[in-house]
């Protein structure tokens, strides 16, 4: 271990030489992200990921926000574990019947002010499981909805995007209200 | 030769079912079959149904013969498997939510998809309206001084899937530990009737998400096979590419999950760091991280450029170049080998009972794996090892995986050097009346069945089995006498999908 930790001190970041069109699309991003964030919320914003029947694709890349690539977490943007820790709530999936009650109670548990983004083509309005007697078909016809990531699933870098466009909503609302 | 599956079920074969046979039996032959898997001489692939009839594939030995068995149920009851198998209960207990179809003398007939949410019942079946309140639900009893029970879920402490466990504990050690899925049911099953092959394939892209290829790959197969046709090579090669990548990318990512289970967070950021990796060349080569909708009956829908072979290959030169480092900090570090040694040992007995599929079974002395014992093409050609161990811990379905990924850069190099110029795809002719097949593919986690019934080139009934089904009730087991913190790590070396198993 001492090795590999002795090595990261020498190596470079995970950085491309030569960064292409998309790696160069993540910097700025992450750039604009970060300073948003600083600026609107003193630096955190905490987020409960609420999987409400997806396929699991949505959390895999929601997931990879961790990694040491993007790392969101340098932005101040954290997952926390209960919802009653978080800012914002990322919903995935179609919402299925049987986990209605749960994302409702979620919701509920989630302290004001807060914002529901949904992520994927799924949470929109069931996406290709719309019209199926088990899923009720979009999380806004559930809880209210603030913003929605397209996609399926969507790529860390729309999901980075989106969670900037929240980042200014939700600062614009904050000076207005 | 008539094989053993053949001499010893008598009944009707079906016309048009492809590859195996199919046969309608009579409910002796059905509780014989139930026998025989009970005494191990049989494996249970897959038990399903259909509005008025039950279906049951078996294998015998390491895929030496498979066969579908059908028994009709006019009286919407048929003789349980699960009271002489236990693998069969929660597929019976499916049957009946969705279906209607009762097994007689089950040993438990509580629902297990249905939380009766949906607003019907038997929507497969004869639908009817459910009752506005329906009694709730019954826990295994667990009982004796000192224990207490710990309800966790449906909805998780971190970034997962759905589900509900509930512990019993005595002090920190684990006594029982019950699961009740069925929270992202989205009826797959049902949607998929009537839906063209078109739309079939998305859906099964997209029954769980770290297998889309392999879903597409088991569903296109299965059609295939219905149809009586065959993939151009190119996209038969392409096809074991994407689903080697797959492999990659769920292993690398889910060994650092391990590691970071037992609060080793090191090991995490870097098979991170070789995940993101390969998603990001999947990307470049075939437009998708997840390479979701490539595969499609017929053969593939994208084609790879040289672009794409290159960002492939420089994926793979920088695995080879770091991950060797990972596998010796890994094996050197004590204090992440004291959480993942001897915990959650599952018994080879168990695993073969249970026909454990993946690393899962693989870990644990079972060495079934889809890509060797059916040898489906292009694996016929290519070479490679099936890992096997036998001590069935958290440890070696670590090492079954590391394995793996070892063996899946071999295959990706294969099929990249082997890589025929031709057509990559085949128009899918619209078929007979009535046609059948099924098809079984090894996916990261383990062997996935996907049976299908096409009349007139539409889907009339789609059936898809995710390895979970026979790899978490295992969990149960194995987390018994294990203390609650180990939890997770049992869970994430399993990692059984939600999403597959409910459908
Ligand atoms: S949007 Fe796509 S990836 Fe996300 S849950 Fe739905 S099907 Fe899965």
């Amino acid at each position: 271990m001492r090795k590999l930790l002795f090595e990261s001190v020498f190596r470079q970041p995970l950085t491309e030489p030569a960064p292409s069109a998309a790696d160069a699309a993540v910097a700025e991003l992450a750039t604009a992200v970060g300073q948003t964030a600083r600026r609107r919320l003193g630096r955190s914003l905490s987020i409960r990921e609420v999987d409400a029947g997806s396929c699991n694709g949505c959390e895999l890349e929601i997931h990879a926000l961790n990694n040491a690539y993007y790392d969101v977490e340098r932005f101040g943007l954290r997952f926390v574990a209960s919802p009653r820790h978080a800012d914002v709530l990322m919903v995935t999936g179609p919402v299925t019947k049987n986990m209605r009650e749960a994302l409702e109670r979620t919701y509920h548990a989630t302290p004001n002010p807060k914002w529901v983004v949904a992520v994927g083509d799924c949470a929109r309005d069931g996406g290709c499981f719309a019209g199926s007697y088990a899923v009720v078909g979009g999380v806004s016809e559930v809880v209210p909805v603030d913003l929605h990531i397209p996609g399926c699933p969507p790529t860390p870098v729309a999901m980075l995007r989106g969670l900037l466009a929240l980042l200014e909503q939700a600062g614009a609302n904050a000076v207005t209200s | 030769m008539p094989s053993l599956i053949d001499l010893s079920l008598e009944g009707r074969k079906v016309g048009q079912h492809s590859p195996w046979l199919r046969v309608v039996v009579d409910a002796s032959v059905w509780t014989f079959a139930a026998s025989e898997l009970a005494h191990g001489r049989w494996s249970l692939l897959g038990l399903w149904g259909d509005p008025a009839t039950v279906h049951m594939a078996i294998m015998d030995g390491q895929a030496a013969d498979i066969a579908v068995i059908s028994l009709d149920c006019p009286n919407r009851r048929f003789p349980s498997v699960g009271r002489h198998h236990p693998p069969a209960r929660r597929l019976e207990r499916t049957i009946h939510d969705l279906f209607g179809l009762s097994a007689e003398d089950s040993s438990d007939a509580r629902p297990w998809l249905d939380h009766n949410r949906w607003g019907v019942r038997f929507p497969l079946g004869d639908r009817i309206d459910a009752l506005p309140k329906a009694a709730p639900y019954r826990f295994l009893a667990a009982e004796g001084d000192g224990l207490h029970q710990i309800p966790v879920g449906p909805v998780h402490a971190g970034i997962i899937e759905p589900g509900h466990f509930r512990f019993t504990a005595s002090g920190e050690t684990v006594v029982r530990l019950e699961q009740r899925l069925g929270y992202v049911h989205k009826g797959i099953d049902g949607l998929m009737t009537g839906a063209s092959l078109e739309r079939g394939v998305r859906l099964a892209g997209r029954a769980s998400g770290d297998s889309t290829v392999a879903y597409a790959y088991a569903f296109s197969r299965a059609a295939e096979a219905a149809l009586d046709l065959k993939a151009p090579e190119r996209a038969v090669f392409l096809r074991a590419l994407l689903a080697e990548l797959e492999r990659l990318a769920n292993h690398l990512g889910d060994i650092g999950a391990i590691c970071n289970d037992a609060s080793f967070a090191l090991m995490h950021a870097h098979c991170g760091v070789l995940r993101e990796s390969v998603l990001r060349a999947a990307g470049a080569a075939f437009g998708h991280r997840l390479m979701r909708d490539v595969i499609v009956p017929g053969g593939v829908a994208r084609d790879i450029g040289k672009d794409g072979m290159e960002a492939i290959q420089a994926a793979l030169d920088n695995i080879r170049l770091r991950f060797p480092a990972l596998v010796e900090l890994y094996d050197n570090t004590a204090s992440l080998q004291d959480r993942t040694v001897d915990t959650g040992t599952l018994k080879t007995s168990l695993a073969s009972q249970y026909g454990a599929g993946g690393y899962v079974g693989r870990a644990s002395g079972r060495s079934f794996d889809a890509r060797r014992a059916l040898a489906y093409p292009p694996y016929d050609s290519l070479h490679f090892d099936v890992p096997v161990l036998n001590e069935g811990d958290v440890n070696a379905r670590v090492w079954i995986r590391i394995r793996e990924v070892e063996q899946s850069l071999s295959l990706i190099d294969q099929i990249l050097s082997r890589l025929s110029e031709g057509p990559i795809r085949k128009e899918v002719p619209l078929g007979g009346e009535v046609r059948e097949g099924m098809a079984i593919v090894e996916g990261f986690r383990g062997d996935i069945l996907v049976w299908l019934r096409l009349r007139n080139g539409l889907i009339e009934r789609c059936h898809m089995r995710d390895p979970s089904w026979f790899q978490w009730p295992l969990l149960e087991a194995v987390i018994e006498n294990n203390i609650v913190a180990d939890f997770p790590l049992c869970n994430k070396s399993f990692n059984c999908s939600y999403s597959g198993h409910d459908l």
